[in-house]
């Protein structure tokens, strides 16, 4: 879902439009809408911020809730849950999401690039019909395509591997779309004049068109980024040996084995958040700035 | 749905190249989809008509055995009744708050970004660190009901995710109604926690994707709408409305697919139960397939039908959108 909101966000500068009067009725407005924000801003945080004061308390402290003071900081702030996470497993885990998410990244910044490419400018055979052939893909269910998926994987022998948490997603529909939008936002006169000097369309995309699609590789990649770091249902079914466990998966199982121990819980969630909080309010600013300044138009 | 703007084709040498390089271009990514995703939905299809269990132990051809299984389970309409009951709630929920928060945002105001941003957050989260903070919040000593009990609310009994019992059943109770209908009880308490989980998750995204909407609702229609001195509701309703339709359409859509779809927060929070209330059609093909339930062939048959759901609400939507717009 977070990808269709985000290439609109790219696809459309954003133009300021507000009535121009001024009145009493105006002053109060603003002001409901400043409170009502704020008000839900701070309702979008509170669990996060709950799940990180738990994380720093002894166990019997985070399974009771019963002061104000104690609910916004502990009695006795511990590290303890984030030494027993780290004398656990979750340096595996943690490396087994970011290595299954480099690949993702990798992988659909040259499939989705490529094809969108050739989608945007190509004249071929068959074209606009596997063009729409990709584009209702968006609306298949995974659980439709999961069973299939599974006795694919385990045909091939790639069962409880990196491959079957790799493999089946290197490349996406919205990738595609994403980048077929932007290389026909982008001018053609650069390709003419390469194309005048006699290159073909390999060296034309390598040596032109990727280098000046920075803005557009970079957003699709936070997004790959992201559908990689959360998988769950994919994760759950295909992986059994648990040292290919992700994070989502060695949290799950953690939660599923010691159902009580709130502050290890919350330390694992914490962790897992960490880094995509961090590449998101990293980009966002990108994305904003990229917005304004490159001018990416749909 | 999608047109693609055709190059004027010509006899210069690049437009003979492109039609195999074409085709270069897009071999990985269609090997990919061949592999898994247009396969898979035809082998989807196939495997409906066969028993099969995980393990692939048995593998015997019945036939429409397995729909016609289905269509005598109670499990299947209970989990069909939980679905739609989700979705129901979910969907104008998360559409009518999302509205009202762009429209708040769209306003002059201060840190449009930093809003946005902070709505945002809960979508990019991973479902499962979500979960996980939710059962925390809902247990009996957790958040919610202590600050219920703050302001002097009742709690219900037994605990949020813990309890089956129908909301509207409940309701009904009050008035003296007992003993109604299946499709009458309403949600479970256990299923609203999670829809309510589910409206906080997306709320936020449903808000950015209607306030690019409204950035494009060009300012000068309402300036001469203020001209003719028409209220800021009629404004709204007559002008706002109309114009970001297809964006209300394009957040339905998300909306439906999305809920239909639901199954990490279910997996890890209530797993199908109590009494199975909060098993949505999701959850049940998993449960079916791979915890020892039917088999992957019965499991099959489910996702087909769940598909087939999902295909006629889309027609259904697009057919209401095109009827309107003409």
């Amino acid at each position: 879902m977070f990808v269709a909101v985000v290439s609109r966000e790219i696809a459309r500068p954003t133009v300021a439009t507000t009535p121009g009067r001024t009145t009493g009725l105006d002053l109060a407005l603003q002001i409901v809408a400043y409170v009502v924000l704020i008000v839900v801003a701070l309702l979008m945080f509170i669990p996060f911020f709950f799940s990180l004061t738990t994380s720093i308390k002894t166990a019997p402290e985070a399974s009771q809730v019963n002061t104000l003071t104690n609910l916004l900081w502990p009695d006795d702030p511990t590290l303890a849950a984030y030494r027993e996470v780290f004398a656990a497993d979750i340096g595996r885990w943690f490396f087994n999401s970011a290595f299954v998410a480099a690949i993702w990244v990798v992988g659909r910044a040259v499939a989705d690039s490529m094809a969108g490419y050739a989608f945007a400018r190509m004249q071929f055979p068959g074209r606009n019909l596997i063009f729409l052939m990709v584009l209702s893909t968006l609306m298949i269910p995974a659980m439709v395509t999961i069973i299939p998926k599974f006795i694919l994987l385990e045909r091939l022998n790639l069962l409880d591997t990196y491959g079957a948490l790799t493999i089946p997603f290197l490349s996406s529909a919205f990738g595609i779309f994403l980048m077929k939008q932007f290389f026909e936002s982008i001018p053609v006169e650069l390709e003419e004049a390469a194309r005048v000097d006699g290159a073909s369309r390999y060296r034309m995309f390598v040596q032109i068109v990727l280098p000046n699609a920075m803005p557009a590789l970079t957003a699709l990649s936070i997004f790959s980024f992201q559908a990689s770091w959360n998988a769950f249902l994919e994760p759950l079914l295909f992986i059994t040996s648990p040292e290919l466990r992700t994070l989502p998966l060695g949290l799950a199982y953690f939660q599923e084995a010691f159902n009580f121990n709130w502050p290890v819980s919350m330390a694992i969630a914490v962790i897992t958040t960490l880094p995509m909080a961090i590449v998101f309010l990293i980009f966002q600013r990108y994305f904003v700035e990229g917005q304004t300044t490159s001018g990416i138009k749909g | 749905m999608a047109t693609l703007a055709r190059p004027r084709r010509n006899r210069n040498p690049i437009a003979v190249e492109d039609r195999i390089a074409g085709w270069v271009f897009i071999l990985p990514s269609l090997a990919i989809f061949v592999t898994f995703l247009f396969g898979p939905v035809l082998f989807a299809g196939y495997v409906s008509f066969f028993e099969r269990d995980t393990l692939n132990t048995v593998n015997r051809f019945v036939g429409l055995d397995n729909y016609r299984q289905i269509l005598r389970d109670d499990d299947f309409y209970l989990a069909l009744r939980n679905t739609v009951w989700y979705s129901a709630g979910v969907v104008p929920a998360q559409t009518i708050l999302g509205l009202f928060l762009a429209v708040l945002a769209n306003r002059k105001i201060r840190g449009k970004t930093f809003f946005r941003t902070a709505f945002y957050f809960p979508s990019i989260s991973s479902s499962i660190v979500i979960a996980v903070i939710f059962l925390w919040m809902y247990s009996g000593n957790g958040l919610i009901n202590y600050v219920l009990e703050s302001i002097g609310l009742p709690t219900p009994r037994p605990v949020w995710l813990a309890n089956p019992k129908g909301i509207i059943e409940m309701g009904l109770e009050q008035f003296g109604v007992e003993n109604v209908s299946d499709w009458l009880e309403g949600p479970s308490v256990a299923l609203l926690s999670i829809m309510m989980l589910n409206i906080w998750t997306t709320m936020g995204t449903m808000m950015v994707i209607f306030l690019a909407g409204l950035q494009d609702v060009p300012g000068d229609v309402y300036e001469a709408a203020a001209l003719d001195g028409a209220s800021r509701w009629r404004m709204f309703r007559d002008i706002t409305m109309p114009l970001i339709r297809p964006v209300t359409l394009f957040v339905v859509t998300l909306g439906i697919i999305g809920t239909f779809q639901v199954f990490d927060q279910i997996w890890l929070m209530s797993e199908g139960g109590p009494a199975k209330k909060t098993t949505t059609l999701a959850y049940l093909i998993y449960s079916e397939g791979f915890n020892f339930g039917g088999g992957l062939g019965y499991a099959s048959a489910l996702a087909m039908i769940l598909f087939a759901i999902i295909f006629v609400l889309f027609l259904v939507q697009r057919r209401l959108n095109t009827d309107e717009t003409r």
